[in-house]
């Protein structure tokens, strides 16, 4: 296997969709995981905001399906007309997509993404629709459900029993730049369901009904979670790489390595680590829990977590399925279905009997593979003693054999009440039914007693000669022997469904506590919160005290969030915590290491090293040697690891982007400022010289025309370091905010008298309601950034076109307005003209340093308040100021009404 | 020329000495230059200037406590020179006994009129009786009968309004610090700060056109209000 070089085409691709998304609208999905879950509805709203920010919104296709709430929302927005096409002798109503590009909004709605079109439109699918319209540079919001996923069709296929007609490739999900989960817990569903608030087809209605089960519902908010998790995933990693921040996986060769209990698993998730990396490929560790999975022993279980764990830390996925016996079609269909292209499996020496006996997975796979390469790495025979020992099958206590006794005495009795009437065939059904029973309630040893008590008491009972257990007609022993036969399949079958039933219980349980943590993980946003949900969920599923203890900066461990709890008060117990840190194994109670400690420890690994220490003081009666409890414990540390791993990352991330932004900014601003300030610097320095110049015989025209210039210039130099000077100032925090009760009348004023020359040319009306109240602001800061949106205002504007100001409050904000008459803002630069040295691509410009606006906002941003910049439906552009008011000042005591003599 | 009023000017910066001796001149003053707060005590000591500018940053001595030295002992308008930014020490200094400031960079004309309103204010003080009328082309104010007219019509003011409208005009010119004006009209500098904002406001509505737009009663941003004069 020739190691192969990174894939020139991937990087192309990577290269060209990065340049594409730059240039490309913006796509953001709202996906559910079923219908009824309110996409349509947190659309609009997210709609109604953008809107509301002065966006062009316009809704291509909004089903409301007659819900009243979502009807509401929909009002009043812009719809694009419907065209009329024919169909089957009547006229259906259709999504125009040409309509939808001529308008050019700046962001359509395109509810159901997975909908077909009506024959006759430009494309089949409404996915094609949006992404023309993403092509022609109009942002789309659009919701879809997880079933509608192509890759995911068959798994929801598997679970609902519904094959999903409508489907959505999974590559316009991956262009989304934003996916956002709107998720409702199944209860919540079932009950709008009931309420009649989901919309269902008549037609529908039965398929619906099987559709909207309990169990059906789990199973699909648990896939459109991990979608959606993916999906943020490979945006994260998409920044990481392109952030240089990580090695990111070429698309491509996908590898699955199978792990068990053997310790040649360790070997072998390296070795596809090793592989993985020289393909450049990105690599799963799968792990088939089988029926026997429950009969093994606390040292395989660990193995098989620590496998599992190994295969995180070296980068790879891990997944846990179940299967049947016969493992390998279970490995080959999750392969199949995540687009595998190489397995790597074990080989464990084993006597050729028994593969002859048993078969073997290697044969099978390979059998089977079609084109998945399968490689086979052959065990070492030396480690071969660490075969997983199979714990005994779990004992029936002896009341089990009694009532199978009971069971087949019945079953006798009732024969011999009929062995007049029936033939021998019925009692030797009653039998089987009496071991079926025993089977399914007892298991297998009580069952396999019946079977053999059945056959003595039908031999002793209902054979002749009667009452002795030798056997005239030898026919009657081939059906002892099938009799026998039948109650040992039986009870062997009946034992199987009955384990993996219990499999399928606790790892039902196992999947509900940690889906539930995660999702509390998940919605934590620093790692006070992070910690916190851990600690609760440790709490609540394991009864027990926890404490998290994360590093400082010298490494050192330090409890977070909670109270510091009592078992942590000694230093013992830290030093405990802190070996763990440093070794990255579990220690304390109950474990080889300092088994002295009160807590257990465990460590928090994550893929960068160990990131923390979870400290668990259990509750009575609980141990760590429950296997299963072990696991599930694993499950939540490795989880919190990671969730406080992601933070951290996210965290460096802002960072890193922070100081890269600074940077930038600091090199902009430097080469801005030089070129502003030298360019006045040159007319002043010139018709200085030019004045002084001896030589020159300057008109006295000529020379009040020089001086103007010098003053003009100097003024100009003077806007410009005052400027720089305010926005280093309040971005540095150094600038107090002194806010005084003041009326907006006077900020207005001051900032009008200032600019009286700069306004010259324009007409300003000022409109401020009698009853406008005092603002809470700093009364200089407040002054300039209403001056500098009136200067942006004139400065933008041709002369002679009105300028507005006006003011109104709502009780809780305060609200200012700037408008002109101008020629506007360039689209989609309403937000970027407030960054600084920005000038916005207005026509008529002359040269700003472009910091007016950034200081505006600064400004805002200090009083706690917002500024925004729309254009005016009528033309022009306006700049909103709103501040928050809290509360109102007393007023002036009243005056004794003397009156002025 | 030469019996011009004298100014004082306390400033470490060669060239804006150099612009103030060359713009004062112009204007028939008399000027003579301190670089340092030692110097300029001594000049104002032997020369006995009629205004002394002074800027805020010397390096020798705070500005401010160099005015408030000043003010201990003389009566001379100080007119203090300082960079925008510099509100609170504006005020402190205003506080302290100074007149009225210029923020840098300032021109010829707000020079002037600054350096006549302080002149005035210092012959108004030594003759003892201010005039008790005091009229602008839309408004009139007569001490004398507290009477104020609008256009030729009287208009009626609360006691608060006409002691705040008092003292403006008193100062006519001159900045008057939150403080200075609540300690005037209300006795005392403990009142609401925001009830001198919303009395200056009534006043506005009564007697300026355009209320946002003021011609006459002018705010200093950070500092106080200032009437316009003349």
């Amino acid at each position: 296997m020739a190691p192969e070089r990174p894939d020139p085409d991937a990087l192309l691709r990577k290269v060209q969709d990065e340049e594409a998304r730059e240039r490309r609208a913006k796509l953001k999905v709202f996906f559910g995981a079923a219908p009824g879950v309110g996409k349509t509805y947190a659309m609009l709203s997210e709609a109604r905001e953008r809107r509301e920010q002065g966006l062009d919104v316009v809704v291509g296709v909004v089903e409301t399906h007659g819900r009243g709430e979502t009807a509401a929302l929909a009002e009043g927005f812009e719809e694009v007309p419907k065209r009329e096409l024919p169909y089957r002798g009547m006229f259906l109503k259709e999504f125009d997509l040409d309509a939808a590009i001529q308008r050019r909004p700046h962001l359509i709605l395109m509810d159901e993404l997975a909908h077909s079109n009506v024959q006759g439109s430009r494309h089949e699918k409404r996915w094609q629709d949006v992404l023309d319209l993403l092509d022609a540079g109009i942002d789309v919001y659009t919701t879809v459900n997880v079933q509608h996923m192509e890759s995911l069709r068959d798994v929801v296929a598997q679970i609902t029993g519904i094959v999903v007609q409508e489907k959505v490739p999974d590559t316009v999900l991956e262009r989304a730049d934003e996916v956002e989960l709107v998720d409702l817990p199944p209860e919540d569903l079932l009950q709008r369901l009931r309420e009649g608030k989901v919309y269902v087809p008549e037609q529908a209605r039965h398929a619906i009904d099987r559709f909207f089960r309990k169990g059906n519902l789990l199973a699909l908010r648990e896939l459109a979670l991990r979608q959606t998790a993916q999906s943020v995933d490979a945006q994260m990693r998409r920044y990481m790489a392109s952030e240089g921040i990580q090695k990111t996986w070429a698309a491509g060769e996908r590898l699955l390595v199978c792990v068990g209990p053997h310790p040649l698993s360790v070997r072998l998730v390296r070795a596809t680590r090793r592989l993985a990396a020289t393909l450049g490929a990105s690599w799963i560790a799968l792990y088939v829990e089988t029926p026997r999975h429950l009969r093994y022993g606390e040292d395989d279980l660990a193995r098989i977590e620590a496998h599992l764990r190994l295969a995180e830390q070296l980068g790879g996925e891990t997944a846990v399925i179940e299967g049947g016996p016969a493992i390998g079609g279970d490995i080959l269909a999750y392969a199949r279905e995540h687009n595998v292209t190489k397995i790597v499996v074990g080989k464990p020496s084993r006597p050729r009997w028994r593969e002859l006996v048993q078969g073997s997975l290697v044969d099978e796979l390979i059998r089977d593979s079609g084109d998945i390469d399968v490689f086979v790495i052959t065990g070492d025979p030396q480690a071969d003693g660490a075969r997983p020992i199979l714990a005994p099958r779990p004992r029936s206590p002896w009341t089990h054999y009694a009532a199978a006794g009971l069971a087949v005495a019945c079953a006798s009795a009732l024969s011999g009440l009929l062995f007049h009437r029936s033939e021998l065939a019925d009692i030797i059904t009653l039998h089987v039914l009496a071991i079926v029973l025993v089977a399914s309630r007892y298991g297998r040893g009580p069952s396999l007693l019946a079977s053999a008590l059945s056959v003595a008491a039908f031999d002793f009972l209902f054979v002749p000669p009667y009452y002795t257990f030798a056997v005239s007609d030898f026919r009657h022993v081939g059906t002892f022997g099938i009799l026998l036969f039948t109650g040992w399949a039986i009870s062997t079958l009946t034992e199987r469904i009955r384990q993996q039933a219990r499999l399928a219980r606790s790892r039902e349980q196992r999947t509900a506590a940690l889906l539930r943590l995660s999702r509390e993980l998940a919605a934590g946003a620093d790692s006070l919160e992070l910690v916190a949900s851990a600690i609760r969920g440790v709490a609540a599923q394991f009864q027990a005290e926890a404490v998290v203890l994360l590093p400082d900066g010298q490494g050192r461990l330090k409890a977070v969030g909670t109270p510091p709890t009592a078992f942590l008060a000694s230093d013992r117990e830290v030093g405990v915590a802190q070996w763990v840190l440093e070794h990255g194994e579990p220690a304390g109670r109950g474990t080889e290491t300092l088994p002295g400690g009160r807590a257990t420890y465990f460590p928090l690994k994550a893929a960068s090293g160990t990131v923390g220490v979870m400290g668990i003081l259990p509750g009575h009666g609980t141990s760590w040697t429950d296997p299963d409890q072990r696991r599930l414990l694993e499950g939540f540390t490795s989880q919190t690891a990671l969730a406080i791993e992601r933070l951290e990352l996210a965290g460096r991330h802002e960072e890193a982007r922070r100081r890269m932004d600074e940077e930038r900014l600091r090199t902009t601003l430097l080469s801005s400022v030089s070129h502003d300030l030298r360019t006045p610097l040159g007319t002043i320095t010139g018709a200085a010289s030019a004045l002084l110049d001896p030589a020159g015989h300057l008109p006295p025209g000529t020379r009040q025309e020089l001086l103007r210039s010098i003053q003009g210039e100097a003024q100009r130099m003077h806007r410009l370091v005052t400027n720089l000077l305010d926005i280093t100032r309040l971005e540095s925090g150094a600038l107090e905010v002194r806010k005084a009760w003041t009326p907006v009348e006077e900020l207005v004023g001051t900032a009008l008298g200032r600019l009286e020359e700069v306004l010259s040319g324009h007409p300003v009306t000022v409109s401020l309601p009698p009853d406008l109240p005092l603002a809470p602001v700093d009364e200089v800061l407040m002054a300039q950034l209403l001056g500098n949106l009136l200067e942006n205002a004139a400065r933008h504007t041709p002369p002679g076109t009105p300028i507005e100001v006006r003011a109104w409050s709502t009780g809780t904000a305060l609200t200012l307005v700037v408008a002109d008459a101008g020629p506007g803002i360039v689209e989609g630069e309403e937000e970027r003209i407030f960054e600084k040295l920005v000038r916005g691509s207005r026509h008529g410009d002359e040269p700003g340093s472009g910091l007016g606006l950034a200081i505006c906002r600064a400004i805002a941003d200090a009083h706690g308040g917002r500024i925004q910049a729309a254009n005016r439906p009528q033309g022009g552009a306006q700049f909103l100021v709103t501040l928050p008011l809290d509360g109102l000042p007393p007023g002036p005591p009243p005056e004794p009404e003397e009156g002025a003599e | 020329m030469t019996a011009g009023p004298l100014v004082l000017v306390i400033e470490d910066e060669a060239p804006m000495r150099r612009f103030l001796q060359a713009a004062l001149d112009s204007h028939g003053f008399r000027v003579v230059e301190a670089c340092s707060a030692q110097e300029g005590t001594a000049l104002a000591t032997s020369h006995n200037p009629d205004v002394i500018l002074l800027d805020l940053g010397l390096p020798d001595l705070d500005g401010l406590e160099l005015a408030r030295r000043l003010r201990a002992w003389s009566a001379t308008p100080i007119i203090v020179l300082s960079a925008r930014g510099q509100e609170e020490d504006k005020v402190r200094a205003l506080d302290a006994g100074a007149d009225d400031y210029l923020t840098k960079p300032f021109g010829t004309r707000e020079l002037m009129a600054r350096i006549r309103v302080a002149l005035r204010h210092r012959e108004g003080a030594a003759e003892g009786a201010p005039s008790p009328v005091f009229e602008t082309p839309r408004w009139s104010l007569d001490q004398a009968c507290r009477e104020v007219r609008v256009l030729g019509e009287p208009v009626h003011l609360t006691p608060n309004e006409y002691r705040l409208l008092a003292t403006l005009v008193r100062h006519a010119g001159k900045v008057l610090t939150h403080q200075q004006l609540l300690k005037e009209v209300w006795g005392h500098a403990q009142a609401q700060p925001h009830y001198l904002r919303v009395y200056m406001a009534q006043l506005r509505h009564k007697l300026e056109e355009d209320p946002a737009r003021p011609r006459d009663f002018l705010t200093e941003p950070g500092v106080g209000y200032r009437l316009r004069w003349p």
